[in-house]
Parts: structure tokens; C-alpha cells; sequence
């Protein structure tokens, strides 16, 4: 639509979810509200969102067109939100240019994404966000749907599970709290790890990239490290595949954990391939009847052996929960999660306000997800440019520089400085020494002394006090005071054609303005100081 | 008293000087030390008065003129707000730069001290120099007082080749340097006097106009340490040891204070000095090279801090130049108080150059009555931001920028900063988006788990007050 002359307002259609079991909807009445305001139309097929709880009137109210037909939906819509990907029939529904704004898994369905092209539509599939692009955090629907499911998740498993989560000391007896793992921690792990750790259980995490140890610690789990050195990042945020030793020596961890946890929540993928079997059939025999384990990962084929996708079954006396459609189980929850992302996109999209979307292959964000283009496929998008290099080798060095100001912890001068020092010094001293008169002499001494017991005396102060300690020495610098005194009235007045009126009215002023410093500047202090109490 | 006397009570005064700064150290010995400073400076005085060098005729001048000069001072030290204590101390200090100055001419027209020789030349030599240290001080510290109290704008003013003209202006005082100390009568000698005080006037007038409004701090303590070094230089004009003394506690205490301020600001003292830091208009060109901040700052409600607040087990409040401006220390306090009944455990995080003078911060929470021991310097407090439920910027913007710490092309790249992004969530109160002295845009606005509550300070954190105790 981007090519018409004059820029109408596009129409965002909302159709019903096709998919069995979905229950999500793109779009819920409150961001419905938000892209009217964007300047779009937004229409939505009746009953969308009842599944999620979202009624067709709550749409109508928040200014959406309801229809009731999908086909009359996709014929209407210029820009089309949808959760899952569409199916043949969808695609077909689908005009000629449209802007499909979806889930589309590009590696997995290779058919769908020839059809779309074919259809010369423009496709932005969310799950080909840049995630490391902090700029694209609030679109990234990955990490909204995940944390639900991670809730879910330990939802799931508390369901299957015969026992209380948190320990309790009761009039009926002890019972000991749940013992949960969790495998890998995303951003799913990481949220069934607060989730779980918030009912009372006692969390272990594990993941092949140890620097998501403090976030585990964070949420209150603990993480549980493989006997074995290997780092497994593998950019972008995701985990890599790890050598076979290393494998090894988590097999036998996860043996070990088996025996001993009652719910094993598992969210280990590794993208674009099944998921890793973590979970073999020997160690669910291991687990104690009554265990359950949850396997976030079914539907690329699961982190368990046993796990029958899309349905919870007893193996062995552990009931193994392999639910595909975690996040659609919180509908209403995850929709609204959901279309949030979807808006801030519209919002990137659009950024004129003006009703009508502009894809800017331009901008990293909306080039990485745009998979399909006017009928080209252009996924993958190619490596951003912009490493996302960790920041704190750069701050280091920086922050080591700030001394323990104050205190006279900061590093010794270099001998070479110190010499430099000295010799300056000693070549001054020998002039003043050479030249001055012994009365100067004497004063001279003095001074030295006296700068250095300031500085040995003033370096402690804390920084609390320096604003008093300003106001005290700048009391005490009246002490000039003294110079304007014997000049006012000496007992040798009038020797020599002194003027003794000029002088006098010369040191009375400085008296005056220095009388004003001595006890305004004293009094204030007082003042301060009245003030600073424990 | 006799002469001996005297000088024994000099020497008493300048112990008691130097007990007065120790007991600075400390809030517990704070009071005892400004005690011991009022002392030794009355026994100076009395001493003084009642010594070899003043006659008995003196005494109703001098009685005139501590009781005119002390009740203006006692006045202005009653009616200050604490906010404006940066305004007074750097008016006390143009006064002393004045006095200084006076002090010098003084003693140059009088003829009743007769010098030969090298004795000659070192008194003129420190005539010369008090009067030009007093006259860079006095002009300086006006300046400095109108850019406190906002009556010169904050900007720096930069001449073109400001170097070559204070070069230039060196130059010429060296010179008359030379010509007042050939010139053979007092009134020939005059002519150059004048001629260099006026240059130093106009000295300390460019050198502190030069200097942006966010280098204040080190101007302050600055100063102060010349009024000192002008003290310093009037004793040996004068013979006096305690002038000298005292002149040079005070000058290397500010010196140290200066010092301290620049670490704070990761910034050497030569280029505050030259200044140029701190301009609205001069960064600009660097700008644009810095990584432009990704996101949008995302605003908030004073009801929903208040929730923030209310939800949090940790807060840290962390005041800037902004609360000062606003008088919302009393309010801040009363957040405070209130969470504090509610078991929250709140601190606050002082910068080093936090407001516009050193302690600037200190000083206004403990007149809102803030307990001491919750008041926190950087590097006690910066490592507690993790752990932080909410942490509160109050009117504060170059001492939380991130990019002082990852983005080596800022222009404050290295200054230590409060890293209040580590907290869980921040909440920055301002004015507008606008940025600070620095004129550096803040990355700190755009994180994620950063909210703007726009509007003054004041006003809002009232605001947040209702909320919470409803």
C-alpha cells in the first residue's frame, strides 16, 4: 500500500485463531484503542478473543469493526496480526501485498514462506527479532510468550504434583518442600525458577552458559555447574551444542539430579535443531513416583525421551507433562503480553502516525524481521553489523582509576615524578636560600610548615563536612583581620610622612569587610554543624 | 602586653587553627573545632589589640569596625538558606580578596617602615603579590557569587584565544612587576600598582567566567584556597606568623579540597582551570560521534513512584543541583520518615560534586534533618546498587550517565559516576529531557528499567508524599 500516491489509512484485521487449541488473539481491546490512535482501522472477526476472555462488544468498545467471517477479515485488511502461522486456507483467504504480521518460524516451514511470496505479501515474522538489539526489546514476543510459559510451566507441574511446594511444620506433621531443577535458564527457565522458588520449593538451575549463574542466584534458585570447562554461548542469547566430554559429565550430573528432585521443568533448545535429549528413560525410572516433569521443549521433539508431544502421560510413576501450547494455556495473559509487542512494532512501522505502515529495511530492527518483502523472500536478514560486545572490558579500566579519594589510598607517585618533584624544589630552596634575607628566612619556614600540617590535617575530612569545612576556613582566612589592626593606629604614627588618615580609612574598611567574614563565616558554620546529627 | 606576650598568643591562635580544621574531620568533633577556630580567633584579635602594635587611639576605630562588620555578618549568617550557602561562601571570599587588597596598598604608602636592599625588594615583591592574589580573589569570587546565585548565566564565556590574553596578562604584570620595584618613590610606584590591580581584577573576572557552570564545585574551593594564599602573602608583607600560618593552612586545605573535587570529576585541575568544560553549545560537534542513546524514556506518575516506593525493601535516594533549586529537602525527608516507619531501608548517595559546591548535598539533607549515617558517599554506596529495590534520582544528570563510564568518546568519559542503572528500577525526577551542565545527553533515561517522572522536583516529590501515606 506504501506505493499508492496518497497515503490512506491501512486496515489492521485481527482474524480468529484457526489453529486447534489456540486460545490465544493477536490483538486485546486496550491496543485495539492504541492502533486507532496510530491513525489505522482496525477490524476483528467475531469471537477472536473469546478464548482469551476478550468479548466482541469489549472490541466494538475500543472502536474495532467486528466481522463475522474470516474471509470477508483477510479480503478487508491491508496489515493483518496474527499469533500462529497461517495455514494453507489462510494463505489463500489472503489479497495480493498484504502485511502479515505473525509468528512464521522461516527454517521450519520453508512451503509457507514460498506461498506467502507467491501471494507478493510482506511478512514480518516476530520470531526473527534481533533480540540482542536492545533498541527491539519491547517487541520481542520470543520473551513475552516465554516467560508465561515458563509460569505455566510450574503451574503444570503443581497440578501433576500430590504435595505442597513450600515446607510446612504443621500440627499434622512435617512436610518437606518440593525439590525442583530446572533445565536451561532462559527466559522461560529463569521464570519458572521465580515462579517455583516464590511457591516455597527448593530451585536448582543448570545451563551450558555460566553467566546466567547470578541471574538464577537472582531469582532465588541455585545453579548447579557441570564438572566440566567449556563455554556455551552461542550468541545472540541462545546456547550452542557442546563437545561430547562435556556431554558427558552433564549426562551424570543430570542423573544425579533426577534422584533427588520431585519436578524437573525442562527449556533447553537450540535453534534450528531438536531439541537436546537431557532427559534419558533411565533417569525417569530413577525419579521418585509421584515426580512430574514438565518438557517445555516438546515440540521440537522434547528434552525427555519419553515425552509425548502435546499431552501429559505416566511413565514409570512420573507423570511426564508435555504440553505444546504452554502460553495458550494463559491466554488471556500472553495476548495481551503479545499484542503490547505487536503495537511497539506498529509503532516503529508507523512512525508519522499517519495510519500507514512503512517497512524501513533500513532500520536493523525491522530489516531482521522482515522475512518476506513485496513477494521476495529475504530471510535470513544478514549478521547485524553492530557487535554486541559486552561493555565491562571497557569500563574497567576506568572505574580502577578513581583512587579511595580522601583517604590517601591511591597509588604512590612514580619515582620518576618524585625525582622531577625534588629537584624543582631543591633548585627553589637554593635560590631563596641564596638570595633572601634571614628574616625572610625565618617566615619562609613557617610557611612551608604550615602548608604541609593543612594538607596532613584537611586530607581526612570526610566529604560530608566540606561545605563547614569551607566555611570554617574561610573564617579563619579573616584573620587578615590582623594586617588592617596594626595598621590602624601603630604607636610610630606620623614617622616619616606616614599618612595616617589614608591608612587609617584603608584598614578600617578592611577591617570592616573582614569582620563581616570573620563572624558571618563563623556563625554560619555553627549553624551547619547544629545541624548534622546522627 | 608586651611584644613576647603577644607572640605567644599567636602561636596559641594558630594551634588552635590547626586543631579547628582537625576537628573538621568528623561530625562527631565538628562543633568543638569551629569552637576552637572562634577562640583562637578572638585570643588573635584581643592580642592584637591589646599588643605593642596598637595604640590606645585605635581601639574605638577597631571596636567601630568589628561591631558594623560583625553584625552584617551575623545578620547575612541568620537569613541564608542553606541552598544559597554556595552564593555566601563565595562572596565571604571576595570580601577577604578585597581586605587583602586594601591591606597591601596600605602598607605600601607607609612610609613609616624603612627598608634597604634585598629586605626591600622581598617586601615590595610581597606587596605586589598579596595585593595581585587579593584582586584575582575579590574579582573572581564576585564572579563566581553571580553564576551561583544565577545572576551570570551558567555558559562559559570564551574569548577567542582566552589562552594568548591570560598569557599576555601575565606578561604585563611581570613587567610592572618590574617597573614597581625600580620606581623610587610612592607615587612613582603607584602607577604600575594600579595598572596591575586592575589587570587582576580583569584576570580573575575572565578566569571564572571561563568556567562552566558544572566545574563550580572546584571553582568554590579554589578560591577559598586564595584567600588563603592572599592571607599568606599579607603576613610576610606584614612580618606576621600567624598571618602565615593561618594564610597556609587555609590555602593548602583549599588546594586539597580542589584536588579533590577534580578526581571526583576524573578531570585535571589545569583543564578546569582553562576551562571551556560544562557549555551548552561547545560539545555538540562531539556528539554526534557518541553513540546516540537507543529507546524511549518512559514516563511515570507520582502516584505509581509512590507504588514503586512503597513495594521496594531498598531505596536510595540520590540528590542533585535539582533538589537544591526546588528547597524539596524538607519533602525528602518526610518521604524518608515514612518509609523508613514502613521498614524500607533507605540511603542516599551523594556524589562528590553534587550540587554547586563541595558537601553542597550534605549540608541541605542535614538541615531537613536526614541522620548522617544514612547519607552514603559514592564510593560506599555504589556497590549497593544491585541490590536496590528503587533508587531516586532527585534533580541529578551527569553524575548518573552510564555513558561516563562505556562510551570513551563523552566528554565526561571517566568521571565516576552513581550507577543507579544496576539498581532494579530507577526513577529520574526532572524538569524536561534537557541535559545537564555537561551538556551530554544521559543513556540512563533510556533503559529499560529507567522511568522519568517529569515536573519539579518539589511539586512532585509532595505529590509522592500524599500518595504514600494514603
Amino acid at each position: 500500500m506504501q506505493t499508492s500516491p496518497v497515503p490512506q489509512p491501512q486496515r489492521i484485521g485481527v482474524p480468529r485463531e484457526t489453529f486447534p487449541g489456540e486460545k490465544r488473539v493477536a490483538t486485546v481491546p486496550d491496543v485495539v484503542e492504541k492502533l486507532i490512535k496510530l491513525g489505522f482501522a482496525v477490524t476483528v472477526e467475531s469471537g477472536a478473543g473469546d478464548a482469551a476472555n476478550f468479548s466482541d462488544d469489549a472490541y466494538r468498545a475500543a472502536g474495532a469493526q467486528i466481522v463475522g467471517d474470516a474471509a470477508a477479515l483477510w479480503a478487508a485488511s491491508d496489515i493483518v496480526f496474527k499469533v500462529r502461522p497461517p495455514s494453507s486456507d489462510e494463505v489463500a483467504r489472503m489479497r495480493e501485498g498484504t502485511t502479515l504480521i505473525d509468528f512464521i518460524w522461516p527454517a521450519q516451514n520453508p512451503e509457507l514462506m514460498q506461498q506467502l511470496a507467491a501471494k507478493k505479501a510482506t511478512v514480518l515474522a516476530i520470531d526473527c527479532l534481533p533480540r540482542t538489539l536492545s533498541r527491539a526489546q519491547k517487541m520481542d514476543a520470543l520473551t513475552s510468550t516465554a516467560g508465561v510459559s515458563g509460569y505455566r510451566a510450574v503451574i503444570e507441574a503443581a497440578n501433576a504434583f500430590g504435595r505442597f511446594f513450600n515446607g510446612q511444620i504443621t500440627a499434622a506433621g512435617k512436610v518437606p518442600p518440593a525439590k525442583v531443577f530446572i533445565a536451561g535458564a532462559g527466559v522461560a527457565g529463569l521464570a519458572a525458577i521465580g515462579t517455583a522458588a516464590n511457591l516455597g520449593a527448593i530451585v536448582r538451575a543448570n545451563d551450558t552458559r555460566a553467566e546466567v549463574a547470578d541471574q538464577v542466584k537472582s531469582l532465588g534458585g541455585e545453579f548447579v555447574k557441570v564438572d566440566y570447562e567449556e563455554e556455551g554461548s552461542g550468541g545472540g542469547g541462545y546456547a550452542k551444542v557442546m563437545s561430547e566430554g562435556f556431554q558427558a559429565a552433564q549426562r551424570k550430573m543430570y542423573a544425579e539430579q533426577a534422584k533427588d528432585a520431585d519436578i524437573i521443568i525442562t527449556t533447553a533448545l537450540i535453534p534450528g535443531k531438536p531439541a537436546p535429549k537431557l532427559i534419558t528413560a533411565e533417569m525417569v525410572q530413577s525419579m521418585k513416583p509421584g515426580s512430574v516433569i514438565v518438557d517445555m521443549a516438546a515440540e521440537q521433539g522434547g528434552n525427555c525421551e519419553l515425552t509425548v508431544p502435546g499431552e501429559a502421560v505416566v511413565r514409570h510413576g512420573v507423570t511426564i507433562v508435555g504440553y505444546t501450547d504452554l502460553a495458550s494455556r494463559l491466554a488471556k495473559q500472553s495476548s495481551t503480553l503479545y499484542s503490547t509487542n505487536l503495537l511497539r512494532l506498529t509503532e516503529e512501522l508507523c512512525k508519522a502516525k499517519d495510519g500507514v505502515a512503512l517497512v524501513n529495511m533500513e532500520d536493523d530492527a525491522i530489516r531482521g524481521l522482515t522475512v518476506v518483502k513485496d513477494g521476495a523472500i529475504t530471510w535470513p536478514a544478514p549478521p547485524l553489523k553492530q557487535a554486541p560486545a559486552p561493555a565491562p572490558k571497557v569500563a574497567a579500566p576506568v572505574v580502577e582509576k578513581k583512587s579511595g579519594h580522601g583517604h590517601g589510598t591511591g597509588a604512590p607517585m612514580s619515582a620518576k615524578t618524585l625525582t622531577i618533584v625534588f629537584a624543582v624544589l631543591a633548585v627553589l630552596f637554593w635560590a631563596i636560600g641564596a638570595y633572601a634575607p634571614v628574616a625572610f628566612l625565618g617566615h619562609f619556614t613557617v610557611f612551608v610548615l604550615a602548608c604541609f600540617i593543612g594538607y596532613m590535617v584537611v586530607w581526612n575530612v570526610t566529604p560530608a563536612l566540606h561545605t563547614p569545612l569551607m566555611s570554617v576556613t574561610n573564617a579563619i582566612s579573616s584573620i587578615i583581620a590582623i594586617g588592617a589592626l596594626v595598621q590602624i593606629a601603630p604607636p610610630d604614627a606620623g614617622v616619616n610622612g606616614r599618612p595616617d588618615g589614608l591608612i587609617l580609612w584603608l584598614a578600617f574598611a578592611a577591617l570592616v569587610l573582614t569582620a563581616v567574614n570573620m563572624f558571618g563565616g563563623f556563625a554560619v558554620t555553627r549553624r551547619m554543624l547544629a545541624m548534622f546529627r546522627k | 602586653m608586651s611584644q613576647s606576650l603577644a607572640t605567644v598568643a599567636y602561636l596559641g591562635a594558630a594551634i588552635l587553627f590547626i586543631l579547628s580544621l582537625g576537628g573538621l574531620s568528623n561530625p562527631e568533633t565538628s562543633r568543638r573545632g569551629n569552637l576552637f577556630g572562634m577562640v583562637g580567633m578572638a585570643l588573635a584579635v584581643l592580642a592584637t589589640v591589646f599588643g605593642p602594635r596598637v595604640s590606645p587611639a585605635g581601639v574605638a576605630w577597631i571596636v567601630g569596625a568589628l561591631v558594623i562588620g560583625g553584625g552584617i555578618g551575623l545578620y547575612a549568617a541568620k537569613v541564608v538558606k542553606m541552598t544559597q550557602m554556595p552564593e555566601l561562601v563565595a562572596l565571604m571570599h571576595s570580601l577577604v580578596g578585597l581586605a587583602a587588597c586594601l591591606v597591601g596598598f596600605a602598607s605600601y604608602v607607609d612610609t613609616s617602615i624603612q627598608l634597604q636592599g634585598a629586605e626591600k625588594i622581598i617586601h615590595e615583591v610581597e606587596i605586589y603579590v598579596g595585593i595581585l592574589i587579593g584582586a584575582i580573589t575579590f574579582s573572581g569570587s564576585l564572579i563566581a557569587f553571580g553564576k551561583l546565585n544565577g545572576k551570570i548565566g551558567g555558559k562559559p564565556l570564551l574569548l577567542p584565544g582566552r589562552h594568548w590574553l591570560n598569557l599576555a596578562a601575565l606578561l604585563i604584570v611581570i613587567w610592572f612587576g618590574r617597573e614597581f620595584l625600580r620606581a623610587e618613590t610612592v607615587e612613582q610606584g603607584m602607577v604600575p600598582l594600579m595598572v596591575m590591580t586592575v589587570i587582576a581584577l580583569l584576570f580573575g573576572i575572565h578566569m571564572v567566567m571561563a568556567i562552566g557552570g558544572a566545574d563550580m564545585p572546584v571553582v568554590v574551593s579554589m578560591l577559598n584556597s586564595y584567600s588563603g594564599w592572599a592571607a599568606a602573602a599579607t603576613g610576610f608583607m606584614l612580618s606576621n606568623d600567624l598571618l602565615i600560618v593561618t594564610g597556609a593552612l587555609v590555602g593548602s586545605s583549599g588546594a586539597i579540597l580542589s584536588y579533590i573535587m577534580c578526581n571526583a570529576m576524573n578531570r585535571n585541575f589545569i583543564s578546569v582551570i582553562a576551562g571551556g568544560f560544562g557549555s551548552g553549545a561547545g560539545t555538540p560537534a562531539k556528539k554526534g560521534e557518541a553513540a546516540e542513546p537507543q529507546g524511549e524514556a518512559v514516563p511515570v506518575s507520582s502516584a505509581e513512584t509512590a507504588e514503586l516506593l512503597r513495594d521496594a525493601k531498598s531505596v536510595i535516594i540520590v540528590p542533585g543541583y535539582g533538589m537544591a533549586v526546588a528547597q524539596a529537602q524538607h519533602t525528602v525527608y518526610e518521604i524518608t520518615k515514612t518509609l523508613r516507619e514502613k521498614g524500607v531501608n533507605v540511603r542516599f548517595a551523594i556524589h562528590p560534586v553534587a550540587g554547586r559546591m563541595p558537601g553542597h548535598m550534605n549540608v541541605l539533607l542535614a538541615e531537613a534533618k536526614v541522620p548522617y549515617d544514612i547519607v552514603m558517599e559514592m564510593d560506599e554506596i555504589n556497590e549497593d546498587f544491585p541490590d536496590a529495590d528503587v533508587a531516586m534520582v532527585i534533580g541529578a544528570n551527569d553524575i548518573v550517565n552510564p555513558s561516563a563510564l562505556d562510551d570513551p568518546t563523552s566528554p565526561i568519559a571517566g568521571m565516576p559516576v552513581l550507577e543507579v542503572w544496576k539498581a532494579k528500577t530507577s526513577i529520574v525526577m526532572k524538569r524536561s529531557m534537557a541535559s545537564g551542565y555537561a551538556g551530554v545527553d544521559n543513556p540512563l533515561f533510556y533503559k529499560d528499567n529507567n522511568r522519568m517522572l517529569f515536573g519539579d522536583a518539589k511539586k512532585m516529590l509532595d505529590e509522592v508524599l500524599t500518595a504514600l501515606k494514603s
